[in-house]
């Protein structure tokens, strides 16, 4: 007896994403290859301009960049907190400020670090004193450098979060067994160690990529859309800030879609070669 | 030989300490910061008088809730039929759930702004509660995962079998089994909802609506020292919710 209310709500569920979430991506696929002349693929070729093609490159050196930091950062921090002698207390602080600081993002974010390390904050006149001018030395909060560090404030917690599982699951006998065969702390992590963890190393990079590829309050507080990009540039579209095509908008949106994409694919690839490891083991 | 946390692993993590420590610790100070060389509570007093602060923050509590309220009417219910009558659409579920990871917020906007630009719709998005669309497939993939992760654990297929054969209908056997039993998934994914709808930016900021995040903004631009308050209340509220996160869950695993 399947009630059809059952089917009313799944129906409502499905119905409800197609309309709104697979009808607007599809619309912006259409405009991004028309226009009130018929199909054109003018506005995808716009996209080798020099401003949309800078805009991807700073996006990808950003994501590339604050993806790198967060998954080394992170995997030392995961793998320093839960070495089995580290203190229950560290380890507890440490899981519970990642869950917070994985989701603080965006506006408030940005103005935390224009008070420490904007050109007048705490820290910037703290060194200023002590006679380290960062200003001077040519950093910039409000660089592709600055935004780095901005974003290294919620990637590297995510990574923490994420590959804590994969690091609780290296055995100890592992390490046992490799000891017990002469091998020294740094052949065990060249041959054992990071071979085992890679695939959910890559997979948590992957995912850092994403979550800075499609990041946009904190560059919008940060930059107010002055660097280049792909995200503030379609949002400056959008609001009419630039006296662009609609359609640029839109073809800076499918290229945005392709690139994610693209990651998902590899994501899913590699977690489906990371899973015929462990069956094969 | 290794098991202890040895200087390496202290360095790690005092560089971490001082990384994460420092713009939190700086923005307090900051906030607190009245010009020259005076400290006070200038910065706090002068939010505490802004009616556009509440009206903004009211905003977004009702957005968020209204969120909230969008998950559970639309999704909750079609994941417990989905999982009971049609396991079959869960591919599908799982493709709809991944979606908003493939479509960056931005671009979901420009679609959602193209799609309803006619005459007939422009009444759509005169109002505010236009963003919960966004904000609902913002939420869905976490929302997803937690109930997913809550109904795997449940033997659903018995337990409407047990509820059936004791003389219970479906509505009962869902409001007196199923959703008791979902109570931390729901609260967690709750919680969470609250918190992104609270702190979300590009939908507001780009379709012009005075939510709470877009508040910090503006108010960034003339008086720095408040919107540093803010963003320092922010991380602490923020940091109670996922508190309140942790410690339901770890609740619900002592109790198994």
């Amino acid at each position: 007896m399947k009630a059809p209310v059952a089917w009313l709500f799944i129906g409502a569920f499905v119905g409800v994403s197609a309309i709104f979430l697979v009808a607007p991506t599809v619309m912006l696929a259409i405009q991004a290859i028309s226009d009130d002349e018929g199909w054109t693929l003018e506005y995808l070729l716009d996209l080798q301009q020099y401003r949309y093609w800078v805009a991807f490159v700073h996006s990808m050196q950003l994501s590339v960049a604050s993806a790198t930091v967060g998954v080394v950062a992170g995997a030392l921090i995961a793998f320093a907190v839960l070495k089995p002698g580290t203190p229950r207390w560290l380890n507890q602080a440490v899981t519970s400020f990642s869950a917070v600081a994985a989701n603080f993002a965006g506006v408030p974010l940005a103005f935390a670090f224009v008070a420490t390390i904007g050109s007048l904050g705490l820290l910037t006149n703290l060194l200023k004193t002590i006679g380290i001018d960062l200003y001077g030395m040519g950093f910039s909060l409000f660089s592709i450098t600055g935004l780095t560090v901005v974003y290294s404030y919620f990637q590297i917690p995510l990574m923490v979060i994420v590959i804590t599982p994969a690091i609780q699951a290296l055995r100890p006998s592992w390490r046992e067994a490799a000891e017990n065969l002469g091998a020294s702390g740094l052949e065990y992590w060249r041959h054992v160690g990071l071979p085992v963890l890679a695939p959910s190393l890559l997979a948590g990079w992957i995912l850092l990529f994403g979550s800075a590829f499609s990041a946009y309050a904190t560059a919008y507080a940060l930059t107010s859309g002055n660097i280049g990009l792909v995200t503030t540039e379609i949002a400056n579209v959008l609001s009419g800030n630039v006296a662009s095509e609609p359609q640029i908008g839109a073809a800076l949106s499918v290229g945005m879609i392709v690139v994610m994409v693209v990651v998902l694919a590899l994501s899913t690839w590699l977690t489906r070669r990371a899973s015929r490891w462990v069956k094969q083991a | 030989m290794s098991n202890r946390l040895g200087l390496g692993g202290w360095v790690i993590l005092g560089l971490a300490f001082a990384f994460f420590a420092l713009p939190l610790g700086m923005s307090a100070a900051f906030s607190f910061w009245e010009g020259g060389d005076r400290y006070g509570f200038a910065a706090y007093r002068w939010l505490a008088a802004s009616p556009a602060l509440g009206e903004a923050l009211w905003l977004s509590v009702r957005l968020a809730l209204a969120t909230v309220a969008a998950l559970v009417v639309l999704l909750v219910p079609a994941m417990i039929f989905m999982n009971l009558y049609a396991p079959k659409l869960r591919p599908l579920f799982e493709f709809i759930a991944a979606l908003p990871f493939v479509i960056p917020a931005i671009a979901l906007v420009a679609g959602l702004t193209e799609l309803f630009s006619g005459e007939q719709w422009g009444w759509l998005k005169e109002t505010p509660f236009f963003l919960v669309i966004p904000y609902f497939f913002l939420a869905l993939p976490y929302v997803y995962r937690a109930l997913d992760v809550g109904l795997q654990a449940l033997d659903l297929t018995t337990l409407t079998e047990a509820g059936q054969s004791l003389g219970a209908d479906m509505g009962q056997i869902i409001g007196l089994v199923v959703l008791p039993s979902l109570r931390s998934a729901l609260v967690g994914s709750t919680l969470l909802t609250l918190a992104v709808v609270i702190g979300e930016f590009t939908f507001a900021n780009v379709l012009l609506f005075r939510t709470y995040a877009v508040f910090i903004n503006q108010i960034g631009q003339h008086e720095a020292t408040a919107a540093a308050a803010l963003s320092f209340a922010s991380f602490i509220a923020t940091w109670v919710a996922m508190l309140i996160v942790l410690v339901a869950g770890s609740r619900k695993q002592g109790g198994r």
